[in-house]
């Protein structure tokens, strides 16, 4: 059969549709992904100013994609004069995904 | 009021520049009274595709600072009347162009015409941003190719995110220009086809232009080809698409393959 085979054309077009599928699924939602964070971190930061001042560059926010659930991390650092035990607000909050 | 359409692709040297000239000149044959402006600080060619390369005096930073007045720095078109040009300025400095010096000139020019074409420069940086950031529409031009069409999905992006109609939760229309599409290549199956890059963009045809000499003809001549090789293909296809951008209906006619009489008989010529 490999002998035939230079008879048939080789379309190269069904590979680039493929591979622009599967690259521009996982493209499209880590953009949409990061606005996501962006906009989480934004409303956490409105919410925790509200009582307690804070500087915006301490908060992290970070999504685990894992099999079956992904995980939304949340760090806010709090000056040590307001929370007396010092330190670091943290959440995990865990979702399907 | 007029409307604005950005003319945008991500990716460099997929036709931005031909199709604004090309839908701005159709445009204009049709009776509308037509701009087209240049947004690619530093590197104009808008000037030299329509040929008016040696009457620029005044340009688009010029008219944003507030040196020349907007009918100053328009160009007007030699050979069709309600045709005019503002071109880009050959200064590197891209900052000079502010938000709100955009909008003002943006709100001017609709004001006297009909239709408002920018070309956008290539890229995601500020200048690709500022061109789309004011307009109604978006023209995307994209090449049958998985670079240029992985990057207009990401101009798709931004024009949903970053422009002043989706920041006020409107929804930006937008129209797919398919440009240096080869028939026969696709039909062998060599080059994604038209069905192909509408699955993936999912955003509504406005034309496809065949890949054609006559194209680097007219930029040789410093003519949008809907003005100097009317009758030739790409041109039949771009007047086509502005009529449809003008709200025309007209029937999509995909480009097909020519057979020749003697290709016929003695096969087909290689690539």
């Amino acid at each position: 059969m490999k002998l035939f085979r230079f008879l048939k054309p080789i379309s190269s077009a069904p590979v680039a549709r493929e591979r622009l599928q599967i690259l521009l699924e996982y493209e499209r939602r880590m953009v949409s992904q990061s606005s996501l964070i962006a906009t989480l971190k934004d409303e956490i930061l409105a919410v925790v100013s509200r009582h307690v001042s804070i500087d915006p560059e301490k908060i992290h926010v970070s999504v685990d994609r894992g099999n079956g659930f992904s995980t939304l991390a949340v760090g806010v650092q709090i000056p040590n004069q307001v929370a007396s035990e010092g330190g670091v607000l943290q959440a995990g909050v865990a979702g399907q995904s | 009021m007029g409307k604005v359409i950005v003319v945008t692709s991500g990716k460099g040297g997929v036709g931005k520049t031909t199709s604004t000239a090309a839908l701005g000149a159709a445009l204009a044959r049709m009776g509308h009274n037509v701009v087209v402006v240049d947004f690619d600080v530093g590197l104009r060619n808008l000037d030299l595709v329509m040929g008016a390369e040696r009457r620029v005096v005044f340009d688009l930073i010029n008219v944003v600072q507030g040196v020349a007045k907007l009918p100053q720095a328009l160009i007007r078109d030699k050979r069709l009347d309600t045709l005019y040009l503002l071109p880009a300025s050959q200064t590197r400095d891209k900052d000079a162009l502010t938000e709100e010096g955009i909008a003002r000139v943006i709100f001017d020019l609709r004001s006297r015409f009909d239709w408002v074409i920018c070309d956008s420069p290539a890229g995601i940086e500020r200048g690709a941003t500022l061109a789309m950031r004011f307009a109604d529409e978006a023209v995307i031009v994209t090449n049958p190719e998985v670079s240029s069409v992985r990057d207009s999905d990401r101009i798709i992006g931004l024009l949903d995110s970053k422009t002043e109609k989706a920041e006020r939760g409107e929804r930006m229309a937008k129209h797919l220009l398919i440009s240096r599409f080869d028939p026969g290549r696709a039909a062998r199956g060599e080059m994604l086809n038209i069905q192909d890059v509408l699955e993936i963009l999912s955003i509504p045809l406005l034309g496809v232009i065949p890949e054609s000499e006559e194209v680097l003809r007219a930029s040789n001549l410093g003519a949008p080809i809907t003005i100097c090789g009317q009758q030739s293909a790409p041109a039949h296809a771009y007047m086509d698409a502005a009529r449809r951008l003008a709200g025309e209906e007209i029937e999509m006619l995909i480009p097909t393959e020519k057979v020749g009489f003697f290709t016929k008989i003695f096969g087909r010529r290689a690539a």
